[in-house]
């Protein structure tokens, strides 16, 4: 009886080893990026193009950092990227909760049908509207130099407005934010409605506040979004004082390609803000990507 | 007899005059969503077709060629190449994320100690930016001092050159977009399995079913619809592959990671044939579209088997 007892003990252990084996192995291949980015961004040159690889820098230098700030101006494409991905995460949480409100709660012809129309619309691979957007980001009447018919000027190209207008209200904002407030009761609007509140009312004061949760998971999926991306702001934004964060970052690549500290530390920079925001609001992540499995 | 209807109507006209003015506060509310969807998607979807068909150069032209562009496009053996190329990168690309984004969610799914620091680590990589992510690549596929090489080396193997040969450059991407996205998905399969009842598991090892069938039998199909969206964004994703091969390979060597949308970035971009670029986007919405069907057939006819 106690041998077979303690073969299971053993057993028990013996699984319990190799799970932890193999997921700790995996955990530190999916970190090693990292590992070997911070390394190399704090190796002086010396060390960097030395075989076998120095696990542990010897010294510690800033001067990549200091390198990759002083020959592109990474700390205004730091701001321009932070300006644009609060912008959105702003005006997606009010539009998103805005109409994702009436669709969840009002009564109005169509409500449906537009809904349906706007889910329908997030099949529509972006490439689709790639260039037709440029044409209307161009041609935006009375903007940009523009005239009342929308030609004779640059448009809201090589604007901001560009990127903030076309993702201001993102599908998934309202699709997301309608999921949450159909969870919500409707008595209390029947009952602030007799007590002769206004609708806009009912939403800001009472509503919307029982949303944190969800404007917390919106807010970190947006301002991920805004931060990283990278192909539409390259089209719309021609200035190179406007340029983002990952632009920046790309043409430093592209231009000092033997430079691998500065190139490092810059890749370190334009991820640190998410990573931030990950370690400090972690649950909402996990709930987010969990909500976009379940959506499907 | 009209005093007791009267209330009734009174009460019923309060009720519709209520009703229309909360309609048309919904319309109030969902007005600027709509107004930035009518200007920023339905127009230029509109336009798409239209653009295809015309010589637009954003300066002068905007002539109507009509099938011009398309005729061009069919003896265009560099857009057929970057087909080729991205659907090499997804054949190998999307059964791997689905099968290591599943692998990774059912080791994981377990109350063990240290499984949320595991799955943290795990999920890290999907926060970089695809630019960063590149960026970090570069330097650990340096054929001489890199991360990646080095390693290699330590077993007595003799790393290639990664992105600068025809051979590997495509395996460099797949490798790095697969680190970058097996965690999302993972979280997705977990928040799949979540799902799965524990009484299939429980009556099926009554049965002497083993792990294997277990994993096959009802873990496999319990999760179509998660693998199904996991497989229909990979896909659609792929085929649209840009920000990576911009900067790890930018596109070489020899055009061997060329992408359907960088060559529509420069062809309408660099060279400002945007006529020309909008019936290649269009060509590869129609693919992407035919694909995305493919796949939700697949896991339909998947379900009437088994």
């Amino acid at each position: 009886m106690r041998a077979i007892e303690s073969q299971a003990k053993r057993q028990r252990i013996l699984t319990a080893s190799v799970f932890y084996i193999g997921a700790i192995l995996i955990a530190i291949v999916m970190f090693l990026p990292f590992y070997w980015s911070v390394m190399t961004s704090f190796k002086p040159d010396e060390d960097m193009f030395s075989m076998p690889i120095k696990w542990f820098p010897a010294d510690i230098t800033l001067e990549h950092y200091k390198k990759a700030f002083t020959t592109v101006p990474f700390g205004l494409y730091f701001w321009n990227s932070f300006f644009l991905a609060i912008t959105g995460v702003l005006l997606n949480l009010f539009f998103g909760s805005l109409s994702g409100y009436a669709f969840a709660k009002l009564k109005f012809k169509g409500n449906s049908g537009l809904f349906r129309v706007l889910l329908a619309a997030m099949m529509v691979p972006g490439i689709v509207t790639m260039i037709p957007s440029v044409y209307v980001l161009r041609h935006i009447p009375l903007m940009g130099g523009n005239d009342l018919f929308g030609s004779g000027g640059m448009g809201l190209m090589n604007s901001f407005w560009g990127i903030i207008l076309p993702g201001a209200s993102g599908t998934f904002a309202v699709f997301f934010m309608r999921q949450f407030f159909l969870t919500l009761p409707s008595d209390m609007m029947e009952m602030a409605r007799i007590e002769g509140c206004g609708e806009f009312k009912i939403f800001w004061r009472i509503y919307l506040p029982l949303t944190k949760p969800a404007l917390a998971t919106l807010s970190i999926f947006t301002f991920q979004a805004g931060w990283n991306s990278f192909l539409w702001p390259m089209i719309v934004l021609n200035d190179p004082n406007k340029a983002t964060i990952q632009m920046g970052l790309q043409a430093f690549s592209f231009n000092f390609q033997t430079d691998y500290g500065p190139m490092m530390a810059g890749a370190l920079v334009a991820i640190l803000p998410i990573l931030v925001l990950f370690l400090a609001l972690q649950r909402y992540f996990i709930q987010g990507i969990a909500f976009s499995g379940i959506k499907g | 007899m009209t005093s007791a209807t009267k209330p009734v109507s009174a009460k019923s006209a309060s009720v519709t005059r209520l009703g229309k003015h909360q309609a048309r506060m919904g319309y109030l509310f969902i007005m600027p969503t709509m107004l930035l969807f009518a200007v920023f998607m339905v127009i230029p979807v509109g336009m798409a077709l239209y653009l295809s068909f015309t010589n637009y150069d954003v300066l002068s032209s905007n002539d109507w060629v009509g099938m011009d562009n398309y005729r061009r496009l069919f003896g265009d053996d560099l857009y057929w190449k970057t087909f080729v190329n991205v659907m090499i990168y997804a054949v190998v690309f999307v059964p791997l994320n689905v099968l290591i984004s599943l692998l990774l969610a059912i080791l994981l799914n377990r109350a063990a100690r240290g499984v949320k620091a595991l799955r943290t680590f795990y999920y890290l990589p999907t926060l970089t930016s695809a630019v960063a992510a590149a960026t970090v690549w570069i330097w650990m596929l340096h054929p001489e001092y890199g991360l990646v090489n080095g390693i290699l080396s330590l077993f007595g193997i003799t790393g290639p050159a990664w992105v600068s040969q025809t051979d590997t450059a495509m395996l460099s991407i797949i490798m790095m977009t697969l680190w970058q996205s097996v965690g999302s998905n993972m979280i997705i399969y977990l928040a799949g399995l979540q799902g799965v009842p524990d009484y299939l598991y429980e009556s099926a090892r009554l049965d002497g079913a083993s792990k294997f069938d277990c994993l096959r039998y009802i873990t496999w199909p319990q999760l179509r619809p998660t693998t199904f969206l996991v497989s229909t964004m990979s896909i659609i994703g792929a085929l649209q592959l840009f920000d990576q091969a911009f900067v790890l390979t930018q596109g070489g060597p020899a055009n061997a990671t060329k992408t359907p949308v960088y060559l529509i970035y420069q062809q309408g971009f660099n060279q400002l044939q945007m006529g020309y670029a909008s019936s290649q986007a269009f060509v590869l919405a129609m693919a992407i579209l035919v694909f995305s069907l493919i796949s939700m057939k697949i896991n339909k006819s998947e379900e009437s088997i088994v």
